[in-house]
């Protein structure tokens, strides 16, 4: 039993995961063993597994099992559980939580099924699972290394086939435990849908607190599953639409400090803020480049406002739009080539695509009422949007303005934020009168809509990319 | 914070002019924070029989009014408006040494990036009005809350109304 445990452990593919989540934690990463392995090393050559998530009516039960993860030796860590047996168990509700949530999978938890032993991990017992009607099944380990850190396993195997169809391996700070079970989360997703991961990965927004008319409206971040909770500022002064940097060391947001509306980056690690801009305007609706190194802003002269370019490091701004009127927001194509923004040059609000220099601005909306805060997608095939008709509620439509189409019907749903893989939709939700404010999302089918769960309520979303 | 105090005061003074005034005049929204409820008025001592020359109170008794109104996703200023405002630039024609800031606000059925936008574009056109009537521009300074600061709070047209707004605070 023991020497083919050790086999089995070399044989496992590492993959580097030590990067940092927040850069408060300065120290270095150690330098893990290199991915050799993923996903799709071990999978069998099957392509009845994967398909587009649109179409996914025969997803709709699929069933996956996911029992806690067992570990070598029970030793204490600082990872919540405060051992690594309680551990692996809330490894397995971390990931029962991500499938669960996405509305495309049945999965079970491992508060509902069998425990396994860790000689079970790599040698699944398949007939078992199948007397369950189990169809997929999630399997893993955790074990503590002298020096604290956790090394977590995750398989993905085929009961029916009784093959393996998948797996990964991530060596995490304990603080960071959460992550490996959104990385195994996000192997399982891949594999099954054949689209992008994106549970990895950090959502900044406005939490509000207070009555309509003295909202108190504070900075904070949180993970994709609401989990490692976390405010920024402290409410003193309102803040507004933060938009997380590319690569999450930095958040660009709206302040009322100094009294004023304008745009402050604020770094993570350091804590420290400056302006984005000297200009003299009013500056609000923040949005950063997909590779990180300049961030628009819109800014109002004597009432007019336009959209403007400024390294994300400082210096000279561009201004890209130079119509009467409002130009604001923007949101640039993955490939940074282009930028959706919206303009009431026509009148109203609408939606305008332009070249990422300013040149050429068109208007692609036509779909009456008003359309507004645009974001294009991370694949870049679609760009959601609010759109004003009475009420306000989200739309996606082409980066050419058709195919439009609503995912939303409430009486007030605005800003949407996309998922790393451009699969979901994050907006928020005002309640009437109320004034109260929810963060939900949505697949693309508008079919899957659900609240998240925040301390207290949330407005502003914005999600960032995968984490590295 | 400095708006703090000067909410501060002007609650306590308008509080103060509810008494001698024709009728009381719509207060500016309170920033976040700031404690409403004041129940004790100030000292009588420090108010005679009037309004202090120049002072907010001053000001809120002397003009038609501090706010005027805009139709949804407008920032017109129409006829109404001109009368409120061509108030409020003769009383700063009296008081030359005096500043003002206009709040431009918005109702919530807008989106928060634009609402902010329109807040600006609003409350210079008030300023732009009275700079229109002789009104120095360097007198005037603007801030726009957007939807951020409603007075009315039902989620109804009456409301929204009220809501889409310039409001003008003398700087003391």
């Amino acid at each position: 039993m023991k020497p083919a445990f050790a086999a089995f452990l070399t044989s496992l593919a590492l993959a580097a995961l030590a990067v940092p989540v927040s850069a408060q934690q300065a120290a270095p990463a150690k330098p893990d063993p290199a991915p050799t392995a993923s996903a799709s090393a071990a999978a069998p050559a099957d392509d009845g597994l994967t398909g587009s998530v649109t179409d996914d009516s025969a997803w709709q039960d699929l069933g996956i099992a996911i029992p806690t993860f067992p570990t070598n030796a029970m030793v204490p860590t600082a990872a919540d559980g405060g051992n690594t047996e309680a551990l692996g168990r809330n490894l397995a509700r971390v990931i029962y939580g991500d499938l669960k949530n996405n509305g495309l999978f049945k999965p079970v938890g491992p508060d509902a099924l069998p425990a396994i032993s860790y000689g079970e991990v790599a040698a699944p017992a398949f007939p078992n699972w199948r007397a369950r009607s189990a169809e997929m099944l999630v399997q893993g380990f955790v074990k503590a290394g002298a020096d604290g850190r956790l090394t977590v396993g995750c398989y993905l195997y085929d009961v029916a086939l009784g093959s393996e169809l998948a797996r990964q391996g991530y060596v995490v700070k304990p603080e960071e435990w959460r992550r490996a079970a959104h990385k195994c989360a996000d192997m399982v997703y891949s594999r099954l849908s054949g689209e992008s991961p994106f549970f990895d990965s950090k959502i900044a927004y406005i939490a509000e607190t207070g009555p309509k008319d003295h909202r108190r409206k504070q900075l904070a971040i949180m993970d994709s599953d609401g989990a490692n909770h976390r405010f920024i500022t402290n409410g003193q002064a309102t803040a507004l639409t933060p938009r997380y940097s590319p690569d999450y060391s930095k958040i660009a947001y709206l302040s009322f400090l100094n009294g004023t509306p304008r745009i402050y980056v604020y770094d993570i690690g350091t804590g420290q803020q400056r302006l984005v801009t000297e200009g003299k305007g009013p500056t609000f609706a923040p949005r950063w480049s997909p590779d990180g190194k300049y961030i628009l802003y819109s800014m109002a002269i004597a009432g007019n406002t336009d959209i403007y370019r400024v390294p994300a490091t400082g210096g000279e701004s561009v201004r890209l739009t130079d119509t009467p009127g409002i130009n604001v927001g923007g949101s640039y194509s993955p490939d940074g080539s282009k930028i959706v923004f919206e303009s009431d040059r026509s009148g109203s609000q609408q939606i305008y695509v332009m070249n990422a220099d300013g040149t050429n601005q068109k208007r692609i909306s036509f779909f009456g009422g008003r359309s507004a805060t645009p974001e294009w997608s991370p694949r870049g095939d679609q760009i959601a949007f609010t759109h004003i008709a009475g009420n306000l509620r989200i739309a996606v439509m082409n980066p050419s303005g058709g195919e439009m189409r609503y995912l939303t019907d409430s009486w007030q749903d605005e800003a949407p934020t996309w998922s790393p893989n451009g699969r979901i939709v994050q907006f928020f939700r005002t309640a009437k009168t109320s004034g109260k404010t929810s963060i939900w999302q949505v697949d693309l089918t508008g079919r899957n809509e659900r609240r998240l769960n925040t301390p207290v309520d949330a407005s502003d979303p914005a999600w960032g990319p995968v984490l590295p | 914070m400095n708006r703090k105090i000067i909410t501060a005061l002007l609650l306590t003074s308008g509080l103060a002019l509810a008494g001698c005034a024709s009728k009381p005049k719509e207060l500016p929204p309170q920033p976040s924070g700031a404690t409403t409820t004041t129940t004790t008025p100030p000292p009588p001592v420090s108010q005679p029989t009037g309004p202090v020359p120049g002072s907010q109170a001053d000001f809120l008794a002397s003009v038609l009014g501090d706010t005027i109104l805009f139709d949804t996703d407008r920032y017109n200023i129409d006829s109404e408006d001109q009368g409120i405002l061509q108030s409020q630039a003769q009383w700063l024609g009296r008081y030359p040494g005096k500043r003002v800031t206009i709040e431009g606000h918005c109702d919530e059925r807008g989106t928060r990036d634009y609402n902010l936008a329109l807040g600006e574009r609003r409350a210079n056109a008030a300023k732009n009005y009275l700079v229109s009537l002789g009104i120095d521009a360097s007198r005037i300074t603007t801030v726009s809350y957007g939807k951020e600061r409603p007075v009315a709070l039902g989620s109804d047209e009456a409301s929204w109304a009220k809501n889409r707004r310039a409001v003008t605070i003398t700087v003391q």
